[in-house]
């Protein structure tokens, strides 16, 4: 843990650098341990393919699942081409692509979010990244199949929930799901970035905080020290998790799991 | 400014922000609600209501950007969204009219979900064949640009609005890039397809009108023309003995 602006004193910044954490899996780790047979589709079909925003059909049990990820990367070329997990407007257009054909399958979708938030770039926007993220939130709540959402990482703003709309939100014990990243949120509120610790517990942004605010469904246990000190238990309880819900979801008749889906927005602050 | 005059009848008046999360920065959330009150005389960053707009009765969400910078929290989302809703069930038309830096930070995630919430129910108001009007004013940025303002069926904007996602600062500070002449303002994202139409003020009546008197020729809203038409389907289909 980092010494400086006495965040070693924050709890709530201790979460945020875990969260962070260069070693901790991240989406493919946990695809490769819980899916035997993860097929990666490539492209929006329109412009390019981003690999920020990965997917693909894959085994799960007995049924096939569409999983839609955000994928940051490990070395310095692999963080480069996945532009720090960073989506462009052609990661939430093949996202699209891959719910409409999740629907047309039936297949269940699951979404793992690990993202600091859309890319932040001239190009993204005059692609239209607000458009395609905004056309995402309608589609998955029209979805007509189940939609499972598990926070592996870093939750980051609209970027996090372009493929972050579903049925159920769960969040690993360590991640962390904001309106903004901290430093983002010191620097319009505080004007000073260095205001980072303080933003971050007035955010409540931790997946206790999510849990208490009614947002998140379940918290996934990490191994002791956090995720990074052991990718098999990580996964394996994130499996857990994942199947114990869509156990539940394939109970729920379709008309009733879209209505129940928005009105799970619906209440959301009132 | 927009309606017939005296048509306009304002719905949720009462429905206003409330700091759930104790949000504190160089100043109290509660004081700054408190402020924007004063200053705006309203409860909340939108007015919606029901009202006429060349002889076409139609629902009208308004932002107001001098109440926490027409900033998106929970009762923010949730005048948008019974808007909406509204819209939905009365079977008319909707306008918003959107000025807003974003997502309401002070109410964290509260305030990002307001983006799915609203979106849902724009989601609605298209599955059911209503008509939705967004105009974008200056400036229309962050978590409203990526939510229900840029799901409109037709997308409007003045001059020289700022609308985008990411603004301009934090994309010089994220990539270096030198950003183009007019980056993110209407015209910029006209020229990118993005919008349907950049219109001045003084033109927007007109504009308003065509759009309503095309898409609600076939009488939205008005079940009687639709109710024949459907009885009369099952007739045509059906073999004649």
């Amino acid at each position: 843990m980092s010494a400086s602006n006495g965040s070693v004193a924050s709890a709530t910044w201790q979460q945020v650098e875990l969260a962070r954490h260069p070693d901790r899996p991240y989406a493919l780790d946990y695809i490769h341990a819980i899916f035997p047979n993860f097929f990666e589709l490539h492209g929006d079909r329109v412009f390019g393919d981003d690999h920020a925003i990965i997917g693909g059909p894959a085994a799960f049990d007995q049924r096939t699942v569409m999983v839609i990820a955000q994928q940051k990367g490990r070395t310095t070329a692999e963080r480069a081409m996945r532009n720090f997990g960073m989506a462009n407007p052609e990661g939430y257009r093949k996202a699209l692509r891959l719910i409409r054909q999740a629907e047309r399958f039936g297949f269940p979708i699951l979404a793992f979010v690990d993202t600091s938030g859309a890319f932040p770039g001239a190009g993204a926007e005059e692609r239209g990244i607000a458009w395609a993220i905004a056309e995402n939130l309608v589609a998955l709540a029209q979805a007509r199949v189940p939609i499972v959402t598990l926070v592996i990482g870093e939750g980051g703003s609209g970027g996090a929930l372009g493929i972050g709309v579903g049925d159920r939100l769960l969040m690993m014990e360590h991640s962390i799901y904001s309106v903004a990243m901290p430093e983002a949120c010191a620097s319009i509120l505080w004007r000073d970035i260095a205001k980072k610790v303080e933003a971050a517990e007035a955010l409540k942004l931790t997946a206790a905080d999510l849990k208490r605010l009614g947002l998140a469904d379940e918290i996934v246990p990490e191994p002791p020290g956090g995720a990074q000190t052991d990718y098999g238990l990580a996964a394996d309880a994130a499996a857990a998790a994942l199947r114990r819900q869509l156990d539940q979801l394939d109970e729920i008749e379709t008309d009733r799991l879209v209505d129940e889906r928005y009105a799970r927005y619906r209440k959301i602050g009132v | 400014m927009l309606l017939e005059p005296g048509s306009f009848n304002e719905h949720d008046r009462a429905i206003t922000a409330h700091d759930v999360l104790g949000f504190k920065d160089s100043q109290p959330y509660s004081k700054r609600i408190e402020q924007s009150r004063t200053n705006t005389g309203v409860e909340e960053a939108v007015t919606w209501g029901e009202g006429a707009l060349a002889g076409h009765e139609l629902v009208i969400v308004c932002f107001d950007f001098a109440f926490m910078g027409g900033s998106m929290g929970a009762a923010t989302g949730e005048k948008i969204t019974n808007g909406i809703e509204h819209a939905l069930h009365s079977r008319l038309p909707l306008l918003i009219v959107c000025a807003s830096g974003g997502a309401r930070m002070q109410e964290g995630m509260l305030s990002l979900m307001q983006m799915a919430k609203t979106s849902a129910a724009i989601g609605r108001l298209g599955a059911a064949g209503l008509p939705y009007i967004s105009l974008l004013t200056d400036p229309t940025m962050g978590g409203v640009t990526a939510s229900f303002a840029t799901l409109a069926d037709v997308i409007l904007a003045e001059p020289g609005a700022m609308i985008g996602f990411a603004g301009a600062r934090v994309i010089q500070q994220a990539t270096y890039e030198t950003l183009p002449e007019g980056f993110q303002t209407a015209e910029f994202l006209w020229q990118h397809g993005m919008i349907d139409l950049v219109v001045p003020r003084p033109e927007l009546p007109a504009v308003l009108r065509q759009l309503l008197d095309l898409y609600v020729r076939n009488g939205v809203g008005d079940l009687q023309l639709e109710a024949p038409a459907a009885a009369a389907r099952p007739a045509r289909v059906q073999p004649v003995p």
